[in-house]
């Protein structure tokens, strides 16, 4: 990875959508210090373009895209949109038909309604989503919880210790969009939105996109002085049905995390990743992937988060940009994580630079619990 | 962006598609049985796993799933929430509602629905009432559609 470039996350009506993703894209390119005419393929990815009201976006992207006269491919996995793009662009460019790719994931939530149109991701018969997004992953913490034994109370006091670490993490980030402080009272005591999940618990509805550049090895090394590799990959899908398959003892996850540690030689997680950007929209759910992407072990996550181990300054710092939490552009928050990831083992995380980071670990999950993704960068080939 | 004092110009749209999706032989079959208050799942002759709703092939083996049951109406509680707020299509007057997620005995999935037939407003009635490991039984509808609607709520035991 040469090059990372995010917009200002938040309500971006002063953009029409087209000017927002160019917005990214031109921070992108600058950043990897390149030219449009460099880029060889572009990547695209979004949630359902009918969240904008605009059946393929991609389409209406060509310009901002920098797409005119190239190749391009749209990938879309619902909330791990932003990592199946970026995993697009790494075949793409791991295969040899291209040099150097623009990868690019973008959201304006505020245009349409994201919960309209996320009911309409299952069938209308056979699956309804009661209570929306928030309701699906409230449910996996309740069965996660039920499964593993877990006290409610020591569950409620990491979730709130999760929310006011991100919340920290939010409030130094330059792009982030919630930048509000909260104390672990404030988010035991806030209103219930979705049962055990309160509204401190839960991840905003955002506009914003992220752009990365991704280069093969000759290319990184004439063009870059200091890139972010790409260590391991993996991602898992799910049946449909939810239900068919535990979400307490997260199968897809655990075998993306597992695939992506093989990749990079990777056998003790906590001790061998400096940082961690986990896709945490909801901060119970950040309980359940801590321990299935191997950074605790199963039923103790909350032990880990209440002893500070994923904190600033722990042994693993999860979501130092405040994660999704704070920052939720659906189709580019996958991929924000990783340009987070790639920009602390590079030294360009600025105030929330995790300091000497030189393994950095990112994730995104998508639908409902149905994938799991995992890309590592390091600093070193 | 937040704080500027000047409305953005926006245009307004609206959009209203009407579909007719295909049921195939085996979810009609399955509705068929809401009509009768049964609830119909059917077997894996590779793996032997019992679906509920019924599946016209396995998802793990990708064998039909010819062998068709009727299954228990009283399940375990696997998961559930309490959903406290308006979102489309559902306003101030239709919340609370408590989704919750269910193993029917004799089956090996869990399947959602909703609690109900006690006073859901009340969260302490709920937190008492409702737990992961709780027996549920299905309550149906008087008038029925053929739909998931048939089934009006799951009643804790």
């Amino acid at each position: 990875m040469i090059g990372t470039g995010q917009t200002k996350h938040g309500r971006r009506d002063d953009l029409s959508y087209p000017e927002m993703v160019r917005e990214a894209v031109k921070a992108a390119l600058e950043d990897a210090g390149i030219t449009p005419d460099d880029i060889d393929a572009v990547v695209f990815g979004s949630m359902p373009s009918m969240m904008e009201g605009v059946a393929l976006n991609h389409l209406y992207f060509a310009e901002a895209l920098r797409a005119v006269g190239k190749p391009i491919l749209r990938s879309e996995t619902c909330g791990s949109t932003g990592q199946s793009i970026a995993h697009t662009g790494i075949y793409w460019v791991a295969s040899g038909m291209a040099d150097i790719v623009l990868v690019v994931g973008s959201e304006k939530q505020h245009e349409g309604d994201a919960q309209a149109t996320m009911m309409t991701i299952p069938e209308p018969f056979l699956v309804r989503i009661v209570g929306g997004a928030p309701a699906v992953f409230s449910m996996q913490a309740r069965e996660y919880m039920g499964h593993f034994k877990i006290d409610e109370q020591k569950a409620r006091e990491a979730a709130a210790i999760i929310s006011v670490d991100c919340h920290n993490g939010g409030f130094l980030n330059p792009y982030a969009h919630i930048k509000v402080q909260v104390t672990k009272e404030d988010v035991m005591r806030a209103r219930i939105i979705t049962y055990p999940v309160r509204l401190w618990d839960v991840c905003p509805s955002s506009d914003g996109a992220c752009a990365v550049v991704l280069a093969s090895e000759r290319k990184a090394k004439r063009l870059c002085k200091r890139p972010a590799w790409i260590k391991g990959m993996g991602f898992r899908g799910e049946e449909y049905f939810s239900g068919d398959s535990s979400k307490a003892v997260w199968r897809s996850a655990i075998e993306a995390a597992k695939e992506a540690y093989g990749q990079a030689g990777i056998t003790e997680p906590r001790r061998e990743i400096d940082v961690a950007e986990v896709y945490n929209p909801f901060t119970y759910q950040e309980l359940v992937l801590l321990e299935c992407l191997g950074f605790c072990p199963h039923g103790e996550a909350p032990d880990y988060v209440i002893k500070g181990v994923f904190s600033p300054g722990g042994e693993l710092p999860c979501n130092p940009s405040g994660g999704v939490l704070c920052t939720n552009p659906i189709g580019a928050a996958g991929l924000i994580r990783l340009a987070e990831a790639a920009m602390q083992v590079t030294g360009k995380a600025g105030p929330h630079q995790v300091e000497g980071a030189k393994v950095a670990f990112s994730h995104a999950m998508g639908g409902a619990e149905q994938f799991n993704a995992v890309t590592i960068v390091g600093s070193e080939l | 962006m937040e704080g500027e004092k000047r409305k953005p110009r926006t245009i307004q749209a609206v959009l209203r598609i009407p579909f007719e999706m295909a049921m195939g032989p085996t979810w009609a079959r399955f509705f068929d049985g809401l009509k009768e208050e049964k609830i119909l799942g059917t077997r894996c002759k590779e793996c032997k796993r019992v679906l509920v709703p019924a599946r016209p092939f396995c998802a793990r083996c990708f064998e039909p799933m010819e062998e068709w049951l009727e299954v228990a109406q009283e399940g375990t509680i696997i998961s559930w929430s309490y959903v406290n707020y308006t979102y489309f299509g559902v306003t101030e007057e239709m919340i609370p509602i408590v989704p919750a997620q269910i193993r029917l005995d004799g089956t090996d999935n869990a399947w959602g629905g909703r609690i109900g037939g006690f006073d859901i407003k009340d969260l302490e009635l709920v937190n008492r009432k409702v737990k992961v490991g709780g027996r549920v039984r299905a309550v149906w509808r008087k008038e029925k559609t053929g739909s998931l609607d048939d089934l009006q709520y799951w009643e804790p035991i």
